[in-house]
């Protein structure tokens, strides 16, 4: 067993008087690596940023040791962990395009740390910053060490990240929620980069809500929840025998999203065969430009009353264009949208207004689209014909929200909560079709499965038809009767979603299915 | 291009909206033109009127005024006897210079005190923010008066006439005011993202981490605001350099307004508005070199 390049022992933090992390201990070795996972708030990010002092102002930090290559590091001041940082740990996080500088290129990033550290000779900063970017496996790096942020993809973006944190070849990597933001081709082909550094002898810690993520690189797991490590152990034990409550949940949830779980197999579905059903929605050879950039070209698709049509698509597909073409929106330059039998697209939009109510629309941050100042009870009456106490009473339980929530405005409320009050909203003037515009990304992964499971529920009771548009493909997979894949603003592939999952047909629809992280793969391995 | 289009047609208006005022002015432009000289014979009268064009049609007026103002030419002062384009020329570089000391001024305190107060102690922030909110209140004229009378008739420190500091001084109070609210506020917007974190964790230190990394994105908005001031204080520095008997701009318009000499106000109106037609140019072309988003389009 060789030397630990991080350890943590009984840490404590806390926010004023909130405690957001109660008594966690942990230990990286070279070549490993530990994974953190919980939901968002369980305090797993705070922790990973003691190991490079930056849990942030106001927090007050207690440990029995926290060491950094086997130096304690628990009374330095800020001018040693400035000496420290990027040197001995670095930092990846989250989405790049705010991860990273957006007025400065990423080869100024990258040379910064270079920069700081005096890792090589100023003259050769410009060499090393091209060489690191092709060590994260960008390509053209003389070219892209001169652009900006928001003129890479979010691919090469997260692996100029990538680039800047390992620069000054840190024994100890810190990635927090490193692919979250990715699409899951995109995040396929981080998740290597990861593993090729650990394989080079980095220590790893990795953060994450998603299991499945974890899974592909994680030696050793810790499951977080409010503060405290419920269960931690290597990552294959914690996988495929969980022993707290909590971490099966995790797992269940995940598995579910992952392993195929349609809930088509279930029998109340069965022989409940929606193609009979009459269409209340038909887009026939849509096509919409953008600038000289079909965004969507020719797609056509029919929705039928109570079943789930699923968009699947990396982000640039032009699964949100169809949806504002779908909702009257946007117009189609050509091609056009009935809903119910009678024209929708081409309307004018005085002539659409009576109809609205037919067909709503969740999106994927509620937040954004709840005037803050409003309560829920508001929020609701809002999209209600008359004001009527007891019809948002009953949309509220439909949902599985208690009425006590009614006086609270949206920011008092969880992630999960304010999807319910979407829902809720959105079913309120009783449409025919629900737009469902990646409804649960923002969600963590339990609480995706309780929203999904929801939305299920709604459609047996109330019969609305769902057009879901997601990017993962488990979620698809979850709740779609037929799937419809889209790449580059044309459809790929569609049928019935059986037949997408276990027999896809087109090479793109085979390659998305590869790239899903498998908790299995792991477990069986 | 569209850039362009809209500054000449911003003078344009300046220029029209100029025309107009003159004519709309109580009394014959005429008797403006023959002012208080007495003695003028009804056949000299006549004479001006002919001399210049005022017997032609407005519209005709007009048009000729615009092709004179293409040309450079603003017409003759009827109080000081000299083209109008020569009595701006010698105004305008000191009222200029008034003008872009006090901006430096300002841009110098601005940046020097947001950089140093934002995010910090809640008292140090308080106490700058309150300074900040009395000196953007407080008439300039006033402050100016009062630096006179501290400064030069009490201390002897400045002179009483003519002097540069103390006019930019008191000019600068106000656009020192706004810019630091503007660009700390912008800078605690810039330290709470992500990419603060990034640059930290790559063992930045504090300051440089605010002045490589946040200053730049607080510097968006405080250029609008610059373009904007420096029309601002252009105006003001017309009433600072009475307060403190300082030649320029201030004094020729003075003049010629109280002299009704239009011809020299119409020139120093057109004249202001140009120096803002250049000042907003200039900012949308600075916030494309420090923004490189408005550079370039969308990601490939």
């Amino acid at each position: 067993m060789s030397i630990p390049i991080a350890e943590i022992e009984d840490l404590h933090i806390s926010f004023g008087s909130v405690s957001a992390v109660r008594g966690v201990s942990l230990s990286i070795e070279p070549g490993k690596c530990v994974a953190l996972v919980g939901e968002s708030g369980s305090g797993k990010s705070v922790t990973a940023r003691t190991l490079v002092g930056l849990t942030g102002a106001g927090a007050s930090v207690l440990a029995a040791r926290v060491a950094l290559g086997g130096t304690d590091v628990t009374r330095h001041g800020e001018r040693q962990w400035r000496s420290l940082r990027g040197r001995v740990a670095g930092l990846v996080l989250q989405d790049a395009l705010v991860s990273l500088d957006p007025l400065r290129t990423v080869g100024a990033e990258i040379a910064e740390v270079l920069h700081r550290h005096r890792v090589v000779p100023r003259a050769g900063i410009r060499d090393r910053v091209i060489e690191l970017l092709s060590l994260a496996g960008v390509p053209e790096p003389e070219v892209r060490a001169g652009q900006y942020p928001h003129q890479l993809s979010g691919g090469l973006r997260q692996r100029a990240l990538i680039a800047s944190a390992i620069a000054a070849d840190p024994p100890l990597l810190i990635a927090d929620e490193p692919t979250t933001a990715l699409d899951v081709t995109v995040q396929a082909q981080i998740l290597d980069l990861l593993a090729e550094r650990k394989a080079a002898g980095t220590g790893l810690l990795l953060i994450s809500h998603d299991l499945a993520v974890v899974a592909r690189l994680a030696d050793h797991i810790h499951v977080m929840k409010d503060g405290v490590f419920v269960e931690s152990g290597p990552a294959q034990e914690v996988l495929h025998d969980p022993q707290h409550p909590y971490t099966r949940s995790l797992v269940a949830a995940v598995t579910s999203l992952t392993r195929g779980v349609s809930r088509s197999d279930s029998p109340s579905r069965a022989g409940n065969a929606t193609t009979q059903r009459e269409v209340v929605l038909e887009a026939s050879e849509l096509t919409k430009r953008y600038g000289g950039r079909r965004a969507v070209d020719g797609v056509s698709f029919t929705l039928r009353a109570g079943e789930t049509l699923g968009l699947v698509g990396e982000s640039g597909s032009g699964k949100t264009t169809v949806a504002r073409l779908v909702l009257g929106l946007l117009a189609p330059d050509t091609g056009q949208v009935e809903l119910d039998g009678q024209a929708w697209s081409g309307l004018a939009e005085r002539d659409r207004r009576p109809r609205r109510q037919e067909i709503q629309v969740i999106h994927q941050d509620p937040l954004s689209s709840f005037d803050p100042r409003l309560t829920v009870r508001r929020l609701i009456e809002e999209a209600l014909p008359v004001r009527d106490e007891g019809r948002v009473a009953e949309l509220l339980d439909q949902v599985g929200l208690g009425v006590d929530l009614l006086g609270r405005r949206p920011r008092e409320l969880s992630g999960g909560q304010r999807q319910r009050v979407a829902i809720a909203r959105a079913l309120a003037p009783e449409p025919r079709v629900l737009v469902c515009d990646e409804p649960v990304s923002a969600l963590d992964v339990s609480i995706q499965a309780q929203v999904l499971d929801l939305l299920a529920d709604l459609q047996r009771e109330l019969g609305v038809s769902y057009l879901f548009i997601s990017h993962h493909l488990g979620v698809i997979h979850h709740v779609s009767d037929r799937v419809l894949v889209m790449k580059d603003g044309r459809v790929i592939e569609e049928g019935d979603v059986h037949q997408i999952f276990n027999a896809p047909q087109a090479a793109y629809t085979k390659e998305l299915l590869a790239a899903v992280p498998q908790l299995e793969d792991a477990i069986r391995s | 291009m569209k850039r362009l289009a809209l500054s000449a047609g911003v003078l344009w208006g300046a220029v029209t909206v100029a025309f107009i005022a003159l004519h709309l002015a109580p009394g014959k432009v005429v008797d403006l033109i023959i002012g208080n000289s007495p003695g003028v014979t009804p056949a000299v009268r006549q004479q001006i009127i002919k001399d210049y064009g005022l017997d032609r049609p407005l519209l005709v007026q007009y048009v000729s005024y615009l092709e004179h103002v293409l040309r450079g030419d603003l017409g003759h002062s009827y109080r000081l006897q000299i083209p109008v384009s020569r009595a701006i020329g010698d105004a305008l570089p000191a009222t200029l210079a008034l003008t872009f000391t006090a901006i430096g001024l300002a841009l110098i305190f601005a940046l020097v005190v947001a950089v140093l107060t934002a995010h910090r102690r809640p008292w140090l922030r308080g106490l700058f923010s309150t300074a900040e909110t009395i000196g953007v209140s407080i008439p300039t004229f006033w402050f100016g008066i009062l630096l006179l009378t501290v400064f030069s008739f009490t201390l002897h420190l400045a002179p009483a006439a003519g002097g540069l500091v103390l006019p930019a001084i008191a000019l600068a109070v106000a656009p020192a005011g706004m810019l630091t609210q503007v660009l700390r506020d912008g800078l605690e917007n810039a330290l709470d993202e992500p990419f603060i974190v990034t640059a930290r964790s790559r063992g930045l230190g504090d300051f440089a981490v605010r002045l490589r990394h946040g200053l730049r994105h607080a510097l968006l908005p405080a250029i609008t605001l610059t373009g904007w001031l420096i029309g601002l204080t252009l105006g003001s520095a017309v009433v600072v350099e009475q307060v403190f008997s300082r030649p320029g701009l201030g004094q020729l318009a003075l003049g010629a307004v109280t002299g009704k000499d239009m011809p020299v106000v119409m020139g120093v109106v057109l004249v202001v508005a140009l120096v803002y037609v250049i000042a907003s140019t200039v900012v949308d072309l600075l916030y494309r070199v420090v923004d490189p988003r408005l550079r370039t389009e969308a990601p490939s």
